[in-house]
């Protein structure tokens, strides 16, 4: 039993399960507290998940945003920097696809491809930028990225109020090109045998009545990419290397200032990308005039500090976060207790996962105790 | 022009004064070693538990200590984490961003009846020369007229400088955040030294947020508190974790807020343009006239007594 606890205890899924658990027992004390059944809420959120396959297909689709930026930021942890600023570099990413969308035609399949890596371009661009300011000023990432954020909100703002852009009346873009859209089998939904099929197949084809799109393909790629190239490839064990020790690294001959500049610029590449996967992909197909962050940013820090700053992780924990975030919506719709007790729950879920690093130490007296015995 | 110069000043003291509070929050705390990335929350607690006080009792010096008190307790969940059970003090305080205003919205929404938005309070704090009954249509006198929480955040601000740089005490604190084994062999207790800080620290970002719904504007809603705190934790770095440079850095902050509603009307310059200023501005000055900061040696380490 002991040594089962010595094992267990050092495993960071341990921490992070025992997080989990947590944010819904607190999340269950919270609402008792408020008068609302913590059974009922629960249950509520369970098939507002689960209830229907067009309900997990959404909360796949919402998943891929945050699990992209929550990758930015673990990218950049990795590397010993606090990356605040995936929010700035998503919402660059969504100017980049409206606009190359629109007004650079291509044809379909290299439109896409197109947008989403001079997204990823720029994006890098404006994240590599807070590495030099970071190098050459010694200007903190956590003050550049703060005040790039809202450089891009009103970036977003400023190319919306160019001639032309806008669409007449509104207070959004125009819709990029089809060619652009990576939305799947849209057309074929519409025919007579698409529609036969969405009628007899209760499963699949009331996930297709979702706006699905290969954004998750696209995710899993670039998640998978990204942990290859941290774990597998030179410059990445340099760029690890800068973020474990940067003197150990710097007296290994690694450049550090070099380093901390691409490592921005990939962790601000990967936020951006993800803006135009969401803009390339889901329903509005276009950019709208801002008046806060959208929050993918800022949710893309708790994905990655819940996945333990894995990559791979950020998978799991995206579609956790998306799925707590979806599920909270019907808490509302169907008990009237308000949604917000979500935020409160993944609060607490990332407060334990803060304070995991106790169940090392747990492990630790656990072993010394068997020891003098 | 004479007059143009004091409704400047009027505006960026208006913006500034919410800022500094939090931001000297930052300073306190992160001088005894402690990292506090959890301002935003705090202060989004601060300004709803101020408002809903405020609203309720009628009594805006009620509200304004209920909205500090609120930061604080917050900040003592922050100082248990953070220094006896050791956890990462950046976690940790993103998790608080969430459950500060997760927790705000929720209890606003059980108290104003499903509502989003608190109601608006019956008395705000009352302005600098209203406390002496002075009222004038004069530009200037009005403009000088400003939010009681102006003077008492610089006040603030002043009492930090004397105690950090003057006294036993703030010494004491300065060595915690520093070098806190060499704090320790002294006969200084690290870890309530860095409670108090960080408890302080929710105080004032508390009161950061009750000088936002009590002074600038007159209720609570989510997008009352947007970044500012982010903004403090920046000015904190920027004025080089010092009292006066982080008051400093906040007052050039809504110095170019101030210059974006001053030059709004101009033809020549979008609009959209001109609200980047603030924060360009930021990066402008410290890449030529700030240069590298230091952060306290121990800032964000946790202490364990016996540890060189």
């Amino acid at each position: 039993m002991r040594k089962f606890l010595i094992k267990a205890f050092n495993k960071p899924m341990t921490g992070i399960i025992i997080s989990v658990l947590a944010g819904f027992v607190i999340g269950a004390v919270v609402l008792a507290v408020a008068g609302y059944s913590p059974l009922e809420a629960y249950s509520a959120m369970f098939w507002g998940i689960v209830g229907k396959p067009k309900y997990i297909a959404q909360v796949i689709i919402n998943a891929v945003p945050i699990i992209l930026t929550g990758l930015s930021v673990a990218f950049a942890f990795k590397t010993g920097l606090f990356n605040i600023g995936a929010e700035g570099q998503y919402c660059v990413g969504t100017i980049v696809a409206a606009i190359l969308g629109r007004y650079v035609p291509l044809p379909p399949v290299l439109h896409p491809i197109f947008v989403l890596l001079a997204a990823f371009l720029l994006g890098g661009l404006f994240g590599g930028l807070s590495g030099w300011l970071k190098t050459k000023f010694g200007i903190h990432e956590v003050i550049s990225t703060i005040m790039l954020n809202w450089i891009a909100l009103y970036l977003n703002n400023f190319i919306l109020s160019l001639p032309g852009v806008k669409k007449e009346g509104q207070q959004a873009s125009h819709e990029i090109l089809p060619s652009a859209r990576i939305r799947i089998l849209t057309d074929w939904k519409r025919t007579d045998e698409g529609k036969e099929f969405l009628t007899n197949s209760p499963i699949f084809g009331d996930m297709l009545r979702t706006d699905i799109h290969v954004g998750i393909l696209l995710a899993v790629l670039v998640v998978i990419a990204a942990w290859y190239f941290l774990r597998h490839t030179t410059k990445g064990f340099e760029l690890r290397a800068v973020g474990f020790n940067h003197s150990a690294a710097e007296f290994a001959g690694i450049d550090v200032k070099k380093n901390t500049v691409s490592a921005m610029f990939l962790s601000g590449g990967i936020a951006a990308f993800a803006g135009a996967v969401q803009i390339l992909g889901t329903n509005s197909f276009r950019i709208s005039v801002l008046a806060a962050q959208e929050g993918y940013g800022w949710d893309g820090i708790s994905v990655a500090l819940i996945a333990n700053n894995n990559p791979l992780g950020t998978l799991l924990s995206g579609l956790l976060f998306s799925a707590l975030k979806y599920g909270g919506s019907s808490i509302q719709s169907s008990i009237g207790a308000p949604s917000e007790v979500i935020n409160i729950m993944i609060g607490t879920i990332v407060f334990c996962v803060a304070l995991v690093s106790i169940f090392p130490i747990i492990a630790d007296r656990l072993k010394m105790k068997g020891g003098s015995k | 022009m004479i007059n143009n110069i004091f409704l400047t000043l009027n505006i960026t003291l208006m913006y500034s004064a919410p800022l500094i509070f939090a931001a000297l929050g930052g300073v306190i705390t992160q001088r005894s070693g402690v990292d506090n990335i959890g301002i935003e929350g705090m202060m989004t607690i601060g300004a709803f538990g101020a408002a809903t006080v405020g609203f309720l009792s009628g009594n805006p010096w009620l509200g304004f200590l209920v909205g500090g008190l609120c930061g604080a307790a917050m900040a003592a969940l922050h100082a248990v984490a953070a220094i006896s059970l050791r956890a990462s003090q950046t976690i940790s305080g993103v998790a608080l961003n969430f459950i500060g205003q997760g927790l705000s919205l929720f209890l606003c929404r059980l108290i104003f009846d499903g509502a989003a938005q608190s109601s608006t309070v019956v008395n705000k704090l009352p302005k600098l020369l209203g406390m002496f009954g002075v009222s004038s249509d004069n530009v200037i006198v009005s403009s000088l007229n400003v939010d009681i929480t102006v003077p008492i955040a610089i006040l603030l601000a002043a009492l930090m400088w004397f105690f950090l740089y003057k006294t036993k005490w703030g010494l004491r604190v300065n060595a915690c955040g520093e070098h806190p084994a060499a704090a320790d062999s002294l006969g200084v207790n690290v870890y309530a030294v860095r409670y108090v800080c960080t408890i302080l620290s929710g105080l004032f970002a508390g009161f950061g947020g009750s000088a936002m719904t009590l002074a600038v504007v007159s209720n609570f809603g989510p997008s009352v508190i947007s970044g500012h705190g982010f903004i403090a934790l920046a000015a904190v770095i920027f004025g080089k974790w010092t009292p006066h440079g982080a008051t400093g850095a906040c007052l050039l902050f809504g110095f170019a807020q101030a210059m974006v509603v001053m030059l709004g009307g101009l033809e020549f310059v979008p609009s959209t343009l001109l609200a980047m200023l603030p924060y360009v501005l930021t990066l402008v000055v410290l890449a030529l006239f700030v240069g590298r900061s230091e952060a306290p040696k121990a800032n964000g380490t946790p202490y364990l007594k016996g540890e060189r």
